[in-house]
């Protein structure tokens, strides 16, 4: 299953990427399955990612729960909580 | 209605003005938010921005009447005492203006994808969210 995920903000910068298209297991169907399967990589990716971080999540861009679903095509986004107005 | 992510400035008269011109209009309630002290970026998620607005909009007119409505907010450099955002709501009396309008701005502090990263004497930081944006939107459930 192909999604396209995103990074925002302080997140953006501690991965050094932006965005990428990922190819995943069968096994990833949420948003936390997603998290944990990037977590994975390791180094900077389970630290910007680690469950002690507090992070909002869109699934073509509504923001959603970690339990959401996730299915091919989807756009992911993983940002910080928002700070603007 | 009118929504607007932009990086340029805007005149905060003529956008009164411009959400001011149906004759069912009796009260106009605005707020422009500044850059208080720190000179900033603010970054966003085109498109999600947009969407997130629109969607914070069409909740104020399901719960006040809202004749007309617009809402601006910058992004890119900033420097302080520069406007970053204006909601102005327009409506048939005062009471539903002045709701709508602080609705849309607590909701807009929660909801729409920006972020701040200030420029302090120690170097850029990311803005923390605060809980109290988070206790002002809850008030409203």
């Amino acid at each position: 299953m192909k999604v396209k995920v995103l990074y925002f903000a302080s997140v953006r910068e501690k991965l050094g990427k932006d965005a990428e298209d990922i190819d995943l297991p069968a096994n990833v169907a949420t948003i936390a399955d997603l998290r944990s399967h990037l977590r994975s990589r390791g180094g900077a990716w389970a630290d910007a990612l680690a469950d002690s971080k507090l992070l909002r999540t869109a699934v073509n861009q509504d923001m959603v729960p970690p339990a959401a679903a996730i299915k091919a095509g989807d756009e992911v986004a993983f940002f910080p909580p928002v700070t603007g107005g | 209605m009118k929504i607007s992510v932009q990086t340029e400035d805007f005149d905060a008269g003529l956008e009164i003005r411009n959400v001011s011109r149906h004759s069912s209009i009796g009260a106009v309630a605005s707020f422009v938010g500044l850059v208080r002290e720190v000179a900033m970026t603010l970054e966003h998620y085109p498109g999600m921005t947009e969407r997130a607005i629109a969607k914070i909009v069409d909740d104020a007119k399901s719960r006040w009447q809202v004749i007309d409505c617009t809402v601006i907010h910058r992004y890119g450099a900033l420097l302080p005492n520069d406007q970053i955002v204006l909601v102005a709501v327009a409506g048939g009396h005062r009471g539903d203006a002045f709701a709508a309008c602080e609705f849309i701005m607590d909701y807009l502090k929660t909801q729409a994808p920006f972020w701040k990263k200030e420029q302090t004497a120690e170097g850029a930081r990311w803005v923390e969210a605060k809980s109290a944006d988070d206790t002002a939107a809850e008030r409203w459930k």
